[in-house]
């Protein structure tokens, strides 16, 4: 062979995926071995969670776009099918629209609102670097967490009850164990289609730009375009999360896009290894895992997951499982 | 240029900087440069520290706006134009201290230029490393530089030398016009250094290139044309054997070892 095949990156993390996504798989029945139930409800925790962090990570690991407002994804998606049930169920129609419980109408039509709201932010927060980024992210999150605050139709602070789970043909969203695997189906295909992003020609150049951004302009490269692009498709898989969680809680509050939500997303993600996609999911489950275990002693669970966020930052820049997965790919 | 032959047409400039000008506070970085570099030409730029060639530079890959002036890439004018169209109008430069994708692997770094080249780099359908066509590319590439046996060792782990080849090996991968060489030679060795230069001189003649170098030795051996750059301002272009001559460069700059011989 006279070309020297790039050697795969993603051997050894596709391993670890497939062992993770087994033990997801096999999540329903050891609960009913182990008799009990409530673990489908917080693997399922772990699931939506896993999926924003994942969307996270693909503007934060491979763009260097230190996103501190993407709760507002999370909290836009979750209220959008949220209103349109309310509508469709008790609130009469909302601009000559009846609103819809149809997964198929109203989870693309949350995302497609994300994805706009994503275009915009990204428009104006990509014109700057850094801290600035940061703040303007920041704002613009406070900005949708207020603005759900004030929507008193929609219950204000106290959120917005959802009766129903959205509805499908032939499959019955209301049934945990259905419902759980519907969500670990979204994260596979969400998971898998990010990695394909990152491995293609766009996620190639994208990553180019964090690691020099003079050489990568230099080269030819518009930035705008490319991290433009990315935090929209980011915006869009949080945004699904967001969905998903408003309908396995059936309640979606102001907080869900709160500026403590997006640290808690940012958090999870450099818990679990910034720039790995699969790191950040393990990352959701350690962190979700840790705030059940630590808030069923202490009601300050915050005391000692402080710590162990400061001691794994500390430990090494690749969180808990950057190490096994092989670091970034490139 | 010899006056006894008639000249039938201006030569088409591969770069024309008139007239620059820029300050930052009350220091004048650029103090009107004119400059030019024909087709398949070295042109070196030299002065001494602080002569403002850094700031020249910014200013030709467009990095930052002059005051006053204009900038002609292939006779086009890019004065405004933003850095990356620059690029693609066959514009492609190396760094004075390396600019290079740290955790893509040396043979990474080419393949991003080459997909850059294409302009079909803004899709996600195709794995990069994985484009048999793009990878001999870009394994020729390296081989020219003489690092195909470190391609798949990361940026990072490299050697100063080995990156500095590197970065030329990248900065030529779009087949440029026009190359913009800062200081090439910087922090080399004596035998890296002349490796360089034997580098250069067989690339001569396929680009236009505009050298930044402080190596005289390099300078003399390479250039056609030198011009000379004092307080921001170009005092003097001319062959190499007459900017030895000249009394006011050599006030200004070269070392008596230089002007002798």
């Amino acid at each position: 062979m006279t070309t020297t095949a790039l050697p795969a990156k993603l051997t050894r993390a596709a391993w670890l995926g497939i062992a993770g996504l087994a033990l997801l798989l096999a999540t329903p029945l050891i609960a009913s071995l182990t008799g009990t139930p409530y673990l489908i409800n917080l693997v399922t925790r772990f699931v939506i969670y896993g999926l924003a962090a994942v969307s996270l990570d693909l503007v934060l690991g491979y763009g260097a776009l230190v996103s501190f407002g993407h709760a507002m994804f999370f909290g836009l998606g979750g209220y959008v099918v949220a209103i349109s049930s309310h509508h469709a169920t008790d609130g009469g129609s909302i601009f000559g629209w009846a609103g819809s419980q149809a997964a198929v109408v109203v989870w693309p039509l949350a995302i497609a609102c994300c994805g706009l709201l994503g275009a915009a932010v990204g428009y104006l927060a990509l014109r700057t670097r850094g801290v600035q980024f940061i703040m303007i992210t920041l704002a613009f999150g406070q900005m949708v967490y207020f603005i759900l605050v004030s929507l008193q139709v929609y219950g204000g602070d106290d959120g917005l009850m959802m009766n129903q789970r959205s509805h499908f043909p032939g499959i019955d969203f209301s049934r945990p164990i259905t419902f759980y695997y519907v969500c670990l189906a979204l994260l596979v295909v969400w998971t898998l289609l990010c990695v394909h992003i990152v491995n293609s020609r766009f996620g190639m150049v994208l990553q180019g730009l964090r690691q020099s951004e003079r050489r990568a302009v230099n080269l030819g490269v518009a930035p705008m375009p490319y991290r433009l692009s990315a935090f929209v498709i980011s915006a869009m898989g949080t945004g699904l999360a967001g969905v998903l969680w408003a309908n396995f809680a059936g309640l979606v509050t102001p907080d869900m896009a709160s500026w403590t939500k997006s640290g808690e997303l940012m958090a999870i993600v450099i818990l679990g290894g910034v720039g790995t996609l699969l790191g950040p999911i393990a990352g959701a489950a350690v962190f979700l895992g840790l705030e059940q275990a630590l808030s069923a002693w202490t009601e300050h669970w915050m005391i000692v997951m402080g710590p162990v966020l400061v001691i794994v930052v500390l430990a090494g820049k690749n969180g808990l499982f950057g190490g096994w997965l092989g670091a970034r790919n490139g | 240029m010899d006056k006894t032959q008639p000249v039938p047409w201006v030569p088409t400039t591969l770069l024309r900087v008139q007239g620059l000008k820029k300050h930052f506070g009350a220091v004048r970085a650029t103090n009107g440069v004119d400059l030019d570099v024909m087709p398949g030409e070295i042109h070196a730029l030299i002065g001494p520290n602080g002569a403002g060639k850094s700031t020249l530079i910014a200013q030709i890959c467009g990095e930052i706006a002059p005051d006053e002036g204009r900038i002609f890439i292939n006779e086009k004018e890019v004065t405004a134009t933003s850095a990356f169209s620059r690029a693609r109008l066959g514009l492609s430069r190396s760094f004075q201290i390396t600019e290079l994708c740290p955790e893509y692997s040396a043979l990474e770094n080419v393949i991003l230029a080459l997909v850059l080249k294409t302009g079909r780099a803004f899709q996600v359908w195709r794995n990069p490393r994985r484009d048999r066509g793009l990878i001999e590319q870009a394994e020729e590439r390296l081989s020219r530089v003489g690092l195909l046996a470190r391609s798949n060792i990361r940026v990072a782990d490299l050697a100063h030398g080995e990156k500095r080849q590197l970065e030329l090996a990248v900065a030529v991968a779009r087949d440029p016009k026009l190359l913009l060489l800062d200081e090439p030679m910087a922090g080399m060795g004596a035998e890296e250094s002349s490796a360089m230069t034997h580098q250069l001189l067989s690339m001569k003649g396929k680009y236009g290139i505009l050298l930044v170098e402080h190596d005289m030795d390099a300078v003399f051996k390479l250039a056609d044309r030198i011009t000379v750059l004092v307080y921001g301002k170009t005092i003097f272009t001319g062959a190499p054997a007459q900017v030895r001559e000249h009394p006011e460069v050599r006030a200004a700059y070269l070392g008596d070892e230089h002007v002798e011989s």
